[in-house]
């Protein structure tokens, strides 16, 4: 159950963002720029760092849902997820995103462990000044996002036909369009 | 030294927002509304929150920038010290104190916060927007902090420059920078 008052049936950040519409807006328009907007990471590739900082963090709905949104922009491919989840060393992802991911993984812990060699090692992989910068802020924005979720005690369903079919429909309108339907709410009843 | 290529002379997330101004504009906009917009917390008490957080992750850019908002509010440095070392003995309210314990544990994870400590923190009058806002401020810290000591960027021990920056935080809020030019390295 939530620590607090939040609206019901609307599972993880969903509810929280619906309690307090004028925090939700700028925490949706920064994951909007960060995953959706024009970069020469990929969607798929921004998704799995995202779920990958989640899913050490270990928030249930943050890891579902971006990994869900991630399949949807990697053809599906579940399995690709989940082994960025288990072992990204031994995933099928390109040795850059590789290195971006080892960049991230410390960003998740502290982000005074990245090192001159954590960063030289991704722009020998071809890893720009801007894909390292938005490689650092996405998993910062994740260390936030996971201790909102989790911080609030909001409710995080086991049902992972949920995640996939709203992973499908961010990934094909974006965070801020499909935000419309619960914020709109939280005017509405207010 | 910055791990990429950060406009030289600004300190701190300024220079990360300098580089990258798409992702500044929400990042300011969700500290004024956290931090500078009416609220029945005190502006003091919420940059003292985000102060305690960044301490914990020691940040200094973020702890010292909002050390120095919180004393400009309070008109007094010496608080803010008893936040960060121990909070439990600081002048503050014991709702206050509540809302640290809730933010420190939001600090490590999310996951840590219990159904006792929210009930001690409504004891004590915290509101359900309360609680919620000390675990979002306790949370974007967890990013800004981050973001800073990710990038490496440059952060100057010169407590003059933090006062300045804290005066016009606690003045003006976060929609529009505090440092519009580069600072002398000194």
């Amino acid at each position: 159950m939530p620590h607090i008052a939040l609206p019901p049936d609307l599972p993880g950040i969903r509810g929280a963002m619906a309690f307090r519409p004028e925090t939700a807006r700028p925490l949706n328009a920064l994951v909007e720029v960060l995953l959706t907007g024009p970069s020469t990471l990929t969607r798929g590739e921004r998704e799995l760092i995202a779920t990958y900082v989640s899913s050490r963090n270990c928030t249930h709905y943050c890891h579902s849902i971006h990994g869900m949104i991630a399949a949807a922009h990697l053809g599906g491919d579940e399995a690709l997820v989940k082994q960025v989840k288990t072992d990204f060393t031994q995933a099928a992802i390109s040795s850059k995103l590789k290195a971006l991911l080892v960049i991230a993984g410390k960003v998740q812990q502290d982000g005074k462990l990245v090192t001159a060699a954590d960063v030289e090692a991704a722009r020998a992989q071809g890893a720009t000044d801007l894909e390292i910068h938005d490689t650092v802020l996405i998993a910062a924005a994740f260390c936030m996002y996971n201790r909102y979720v989790d911080g609030l005690g909001t409710d995080q369903p086991d049902d992972e036909a949920l995640y996939r079919e709203r992973g499908r429909r961010v990934a094909r309108d974006g965070y801020v369009v499909v935000s419309e339907e619960y914020l709109g709410q939280a005017v509405h009843s207010s | 030294m910055p791990h990429i290529n950060l406009p030289e002379g600004f300190p701190g997330i300024s220079a990360g927002f300098m580089f990258r101004p798409e992702t500044a504009k929400p990042m300011r906009e969700l500290a004024h509304v956290l931090l500078h917009e009416p609220n029945s917390l005190t502006a003091a008490e919420r940059e003292l929150i985000a102060t305690y957080v960044s301490s914990r992750n020691d940040c200094h850019f973020c702890q010292s920038s909002h050390g120095a908002a919180a004393a400009c509010h309070l008109g007094d440095a010496s608080v803010v010290e008893q936040v960060k070392t121990n909070f439990l003995a600081a002048s503050v309210s014991d709702k206050l104190k509540a809302l640290l314990v809730i933010a420190g544990k939001v600090q490590q994870d999310g996951k840590l916060v219990t159904g006792a400590d929210v009930e001690t923190a409504r004891r004590q009058g915290a509101t359900d927007i309360e609680i919620h806002d000390t675990v979002l401020i306790a949370a974007a810290f967890s990013m800004y902090n981050r973001y800073v000591d990710g990038l490496g960027t440059w952060q100057p021990r010169d407590p003059e420059m933090y006062a300045q920056m804290g005066k016009h935080l606690a003045e003006e809020g976060y929609r529009a920078p505090s440092i519009k030019q580069p600072v002398g390295a000194g």
